[in-house]
């Protein structure tokens, strides 16, 4: 791997940058490996890089059907944050948030980690109550958290209007919260996996899993077969598609959540703000954009496209509380292809079938969640056992009743 | 924006509805095991392709209806009434 460096930056310009190599290699598809990774999203690069870094198993390839990082991981609004409820999430989110703080440095690739705090802002003293409930949790979960008047609140996210048609009467703040750039994120992790030996071959599908002894043996891809006995899922809004390809049913629906992106502005907002009763969801990006995500479009889609009531829903709250944005003009919407299940929490670990392993469900939270999602299914493919971080999240939780109801703490509807 | 034919209505707004999940699901009877059960209430088909599904018309006219929509790219292929089993070689 080119290391990035002030010096090595200072000697391919005196080679007039010429002696750049792709950041990631190309290969071909080899006939076998010792794990294969379906889906080149955040998740499944991280698990790739961790499963070579900390576990010494490089025979790896990362497959996936389209281009890395083009469906979810690209399609975020970059927030990462740690501010859940349950304390098996926090403890998940945390860890998550921790390898962040240390992101940059550990894949030597500059990933805009920028924790410049996230606040939730409430519009009624009941409202009021259930943020110091939140953030009493969050706070009994080891996690900073800290209660907000609204004068902090206005210190904190200068352009919000703290008397407009929804008028904020407290609020908390997650100072270690922020946003990450998820492209960085991405390439960061391709780059550091493809250097240490694992393939990543893009254009390439899944077309079968064959099992046999209850064991995975083979996968069929529109580029070849390969033998294995060990592979992760992890393609998110595709999930069910993939795990009936080895019998599997799964609790997922999927759903399009759309995102947006104002004209790039000079920098007003200083902070991530949410407001969970109007639904805001809003940031400003590093290059100027003024960030909104919206809820998900309530019915079953795969179009990642989303309708004009969802968006309007988003804008509209965005607006009551920043009046001020009113007049940028929207640059650019979409839309991913999100897999929500039933408590909003996601399905990591083992699944019936010996060898293989499934990282999904992450619904509208998965981009904060890819180092510790990549960390701890690295350690379960490594050990065959669940990452204690990750016990809580089995497929097995709703047959036994204990779901993991994150639907306030994930702040987004659906 | 989704722009759905209530059968009572006509084509509204998808704003006027609200999504009441997969249709023809059958509840199964008291007498069943966890896996069932389990099933029953958690797994979803979650199809690529023709999704059967439900709608209410909620700020309309109040009717419940089952549709069969592609959820790849959302085309409405029918609406029929929910008493209705699920209608054959669609999209075919």
């Amino acid at each position: 791997m080119q290391r990035y460096s002030f010096i090595n930056l200072a000697r391919h310009a005196l080679r007039g940058h010429k002696g750049w190599r792709p950041a990631w290699r190309q290969p071909d598809l080899k006939a076998h490996y010792d794990v294969v990774i379906i889906g080149g999203g955040g998740h499944g690069l991280a698990t790739a890089y961790y499963l070579a870094r900390k576990h010494g198993i490089c025979n790896v390839a990362v497959l996936e059907r389209g281009w890395i990082g083009g469906g979810n991981s690209g399609r975020n609004t970059q927030v990462i944050r740690s501010n859940y409820f349950h304390a098996v999430s926090s403890s998940f989110y945390d860890h998550s948030l921790r390898l962040y703080e240390q992101l940059g440095h550990e894949l030597n690739f500059n990933a805009m980690v920028s924790q410049r705090g996230l606040v939730h802002v409430t519009h009624s003293e009941h409202e009021l109550e259930i943020d110091r409930r939140w953030c009493n949790a969050i706070r009994m979960n080891g996690i900073d958290s800290e209660m907000l008047t609204p004068a902090e609140i206005k210190k904190l996210a200068s352009p919000i209007e703290l008397n407009g048609r929804f008028p904020i009467v407290g609020g908390f703040v997650q100072r270690r919260a922020g946003i990450a750039r998820h492209d960085a994120v991405v390439w960061g992790y391709a780059r550091g996996a493809s250097a240490l030996g694992v393939d990543i071959i893009q254009n390439c599908e899944v077309t079968g899993l064959e099992i046999a002894g209850d064991r995975l043996r083979r996968i069929r891809t529109s580029l070849g077969d390969i033998t294995t006995e060990c592979a992760v899922m992890n393609v998110a809004g595709y999930s069910s598609q993939l795990a009936r390809l080895a019998g599997l049913e799964l609790p997922v629906t999927t759903m399009a959540l759309q995102a947006m992106v104002t004209e790039p502005v000079n920098p007003i907002l200083n902070v991530v703000v949410m407001s969970a009763a109007v639904h805001a969801y809003v940031s400003q990006s590093d290059r100027g954009e003024i960030v909104i995500g919206a809820g998900a479009d309530a019915y079953n889609s795969y179009a990642q496209r989303g309708g004009l009531p969802q968006m309007q829903a988003a804008v509209g709250a965005v607006l009551q509380l920043f009046p001020s944005f009113s007049r940028l003009k929207l640059m650019r919407q979409w839309a991913g292809r999100v897999d929500i299940t039933p408590d909003t929490s996601p399905l990591m670990g083992l699944t019936p079938i010996e060898g293989l392993f499934i990282n999904c469900g992450w619904g509208t939270g998965g981009f904060k969640a890819i180092p510790a999602g990549g960390d701890t299914m690295a350690h379960t493919v490594a050990t065959g056992k669940p990452h204690p971080l990750i016990e809580a999240f089995s497929l097995d939780r709703f047959a036994a009743g204990a779901l993991i109801d994150e639907g306030a703490a994930a702040g987004v509807a659906h | 924006m989704l722009r759905i034919p209530c059968p009572y209505c006509d084509l509204r707004d998808e704003s006027e509805f609200i999504f009441g999940g997969p249709a023809h699901v059958t509840r199964p009877g008291p007498e069943v095991d966890d896996r069932v059960w389990t099933r029953y209430l958690f797994t979803r088909e979650n199809p690529v392709g023709i999704h059967y599904e439900r709608w209410l018309h909620a700020y309309g006219c109040g009717l419940w209806f089952n549709v069969a929509r592609d959820v790849s790219n959302h085309t409405i292929l029918k609406v029929y009434e929910m008493s209705e089993s699920k209608p054959e070689h669609l999209g075919q």
